[in-house]
């Protein structure tokens, strides 16, 4: 199954791009994440970037370690979050489902037995926030022997050498960074450079999805413009959960309104 | 591809993410490079000395020991210049900032020994430096919060997760994914990705070069054993690299054991830890089954780190290093003792190390010479051990 191709051909149809929310799994609690995501589904994501709770979250800014802290209070286990992916894949067949967490989750579990209970769960993709190209061979083995794509970054510095391996390694998308640093609505995304987006085509890498510091729907809409398949949202998402935590119904009302506008905005002219 | 070895066997590597991966091998060039100018070695070698006050003296301790067939030995890093060896590797890199044209330098500290080494060597070259340090240490180490303070740098108080080193290393690498164009990220200690357990070795290996020189013109053999704490290992490594190749000589790392691997408020990585990944690099550390990783302890705050450079992993798991744990209460006692019988007050991470020399002078039962590599002065743990033992030393 090629959840990733079936969305990319099912949006090219309709002359649009992909908007994918990322929320981390178990944020606030595992019962309310679990309306969290659905909401994320109903209210029109074309897919969703799913985080895993991690004491250690180096590529992440505030928002996103504040996601992993409420998490981690509730007492969420890697365990419950597969459970919770179990019962979503259940429910929702079609939507591609992928995975950003850290490297050492997936080592402490074994690389190959991740892989395995992670494709069981029914999820699509892995990306490893701190597994650069250099140390993928182990992980791009067992993506391979499990099924999952291996969801590599494009970095806004990537040189010729790096864009030739994720051009010759990724599958699903490709993960472009809109700038330098860590996860955050703080501090815009660039536009890519068309230079970018053209060597990615170029050297065959699959589709480009542009994340860090998208937060707005004109954001979506300039991204798509550039040639970018679609955006990834992440602290823009969290945010709204961070801001609702006592009022779980305005909580799911808000990020019902936010998919829809920035869903909106992948609409070509 | 990398120009230097970025494995230890199977520990080290390059777990970071790919942002960063040009700043790493701009780092590894620069070094690579540095290493075979003449020009950049003068200038080092001549800050070392003339700045920093390298060799270092080694001394015999004279009352300490009570065991005659043990000579004890200090390799007296506590008299470089800023309290600690910290500062022979923090004047390398230094310079490597300025041969790669970056402005700024991003530090983390633990017990603020690095961070005062760091704030001293960019006052001293005209770099501009920030520097993260957990919220808890800054609180329990305020004089070194002070120096570095007057020296020009920026402390940045980082609250997250235990508050200590783990989370400012966090903080400072989330910093260099954003401003790895002008600012180096200075890492303080012998861990981390590559290159830095390689760079950090390289810059303190003469601490094991001199003391060999020093017990050879002493003592016309090798010594029986060099003994250092490991909390990330910068120090230790220094003292083993000359040794390495001389299986004569015993190397032995020491961790901390806090209130007792029995608790979970230690430090021991290679003593109780497990294989995985922490700030970039494969090695021994504190992990749930989840592999979260979990919050170390110890009273002294250059040893709280719940890693371990990745070559220490190494050294552990072909057996050529043999690494041991000594508790707060006997580092503390240590600490005390040395004060007492020779007049040096050491930092409570070198009491640390010098706690199981004493250990193994007591034991002795053929001529032994061991040398304990007493990393830094004990100046700033005064505030912690008057709160610990205080009452001891009223009127």
């Amino acid at each position: 199954m090629d959840r990733y191709g079936d969305m990319f051909k099912r949006l090219n149809a309709d002359n649009a791009g992909a908007f994918v929310p990322f929320v981390t799994v178990g944020d606030p609690c595992i019962e309310t994440s679990e309306k969290i995501i659905c909401q994320l589904i109903e209210s029109g994501a074309d897919a969703l970037e799913l985080g895993l709770p991690y004491s250690d979250p180096i590529a992440d800014g505030p928002t996103i370690q504040a996601a992993s802290i409420r998490a981690r209070e509730s007492k969420v286990t890697t365990a419950q979050c597969f459970e919770l992916l179990g019962r979503v894949r259940q429910k929702y067949p079609q939507i591609p489902i992928g995975l950003l967490l850290y490297s050492n989750l997936v080592m402490s579990a074994g690389i190959e037995a991740f892989y395995k209970r992670a494709s069981e769960a029914g999820v699509d993709s892995i990306l490893i926030a701190d597994v650069p190209l250099r140390e993928a061979k182990p992980f791009l083995a067992a993506a391979e022997h499990s099924g999952i794509n291996q969801i590599l970054i494009a970095p806004p510095n990537a040189s010729d050498e790096t864009m030739a391996l994720i051009g010759e390694h990724s599958s699903g998308y490709t993960y472009l960074l809109g700038r330098a640093g860590v996860t955050g609505a703080e501090t815009a995304a660039e536009i890519p450079a068309a230079e970018l987006v053209d060597k990615l085509s170029q050297y065959q890498c699959a589709p480009p999805l542009l994340g860090f510091g998208i937060s707005k729907p004109e954001q979506v809409k300039a991204a798509i413009d550039a040639g970018a398949a679609g955006a990834i949202s992440g602290s823009a998402t969290v945010n709204i959960i961070a801001q609702n935590l006592d009022d779980t119904r305005t909580m799911l009302a808000q990020l019902d309104t936010f998919v829809s506008a920035m869903k909106a905005a992948t609409q070509k002219d | 591809m990398n120009q230097l070895e970025a494995k230890f066997g199977d520990f080290g590597g390059m777990y970071v993410p790919e942002l960063l991966i040009p700043a790493l091998d701009q780092l590894e060039a620069a070094f690579v490079d540095a290493k075979d100018d003449p020009e950049f070695q003068k200038e080092f070698l001549g800050l070392l000395k003339d700045y920093a006050g390298r060799p270092t003296a080694m001394t015999l301790t004279r009352n300490l020991v009570s065991n005659p067939k043990v000579k004890l030995y200090l390799k007296r890093e506590d008299l470089l210049h800023g309290g600690a060896h910290k500062t022979n590797q923090v004047l390398g890199q230094a310079l490597l900032t300025k041969r790669m044209g970056k402005t700024e330098v991003i530090a983390e500290t633990g017990a603020g020994q690095h961070g005062t080494a760091t704030a001293l060597a960019c006052a001293l070259l005209g770099l501009k430096a920030r520097i993260y340090m957990g919220a808890k240490d800054v609180e329990r180490q305020a004089p070194n919060v002070f120096r570095m303070r007057l020296m020009g740098a920026e402390v940045i108080p980082v609250s997250a997760g235990s508050g200590t080193l783990k989370d400012a290393v966090n903080e400072a690498m989330r910093d260099w994914s954003a401003n790895y164009d002008k600012a180096h990220y200075l890492l303080g200690t012998a861990a981390g990705p590559h290159p830095f357990p390689h760079i950090v070795r390289e810059f303190h290996r003469m601490i094991g070069e001199e003391t060999r020189a020093q017990i050879m013109e002493k003592e016309q053999r090798l010594p029986d054993a060099v003994i250092a704490c490991v909390g990330g290992g910068s120090n230790a490594i220094g003292m083993f690299a000359d040794f390495i190749d001389e299986e004569s000589v015993r190397l032995v790392g020491v961790e901390p054991a806090g209130k007792g691997l029995h608790t979970k408020e230690h430090g021991a990585t290679i003593c109780t830890g497990s294989k995985g990944i922490l700030h970039g690099s494969y090695t021994y550390i504190m992990q749930d089954h989840e592999g979260q990783i979990e919050e170390s302890y110890s009273v002294s705050a250059g040893l709280d780190y719940p890693a371990v450079g990745p070559q220490h992993a190494h050294l552990a798991d072909i057996g050529r290093a043999e690494y041991v744990s000594v508790t707060d209460d006997e580092a503390l006692n240590a600490f005390k003792l040395l004060a007492r019988k020779e007049g040096i007050i050491p930092a409570l991470e070198s009491a640390h190390a010098l706690a199981h020399a004493l250990n193994m002078a007591d034991e002795a039962e053929d001529d032994t010479i061991l040398v304990v590599n007493l990393s830094g002065r004990g100046d700033k743990d005064i505030g912690v051990v008057t709160k610990i033992l205080g009452d001891e030393f009223d009127g």
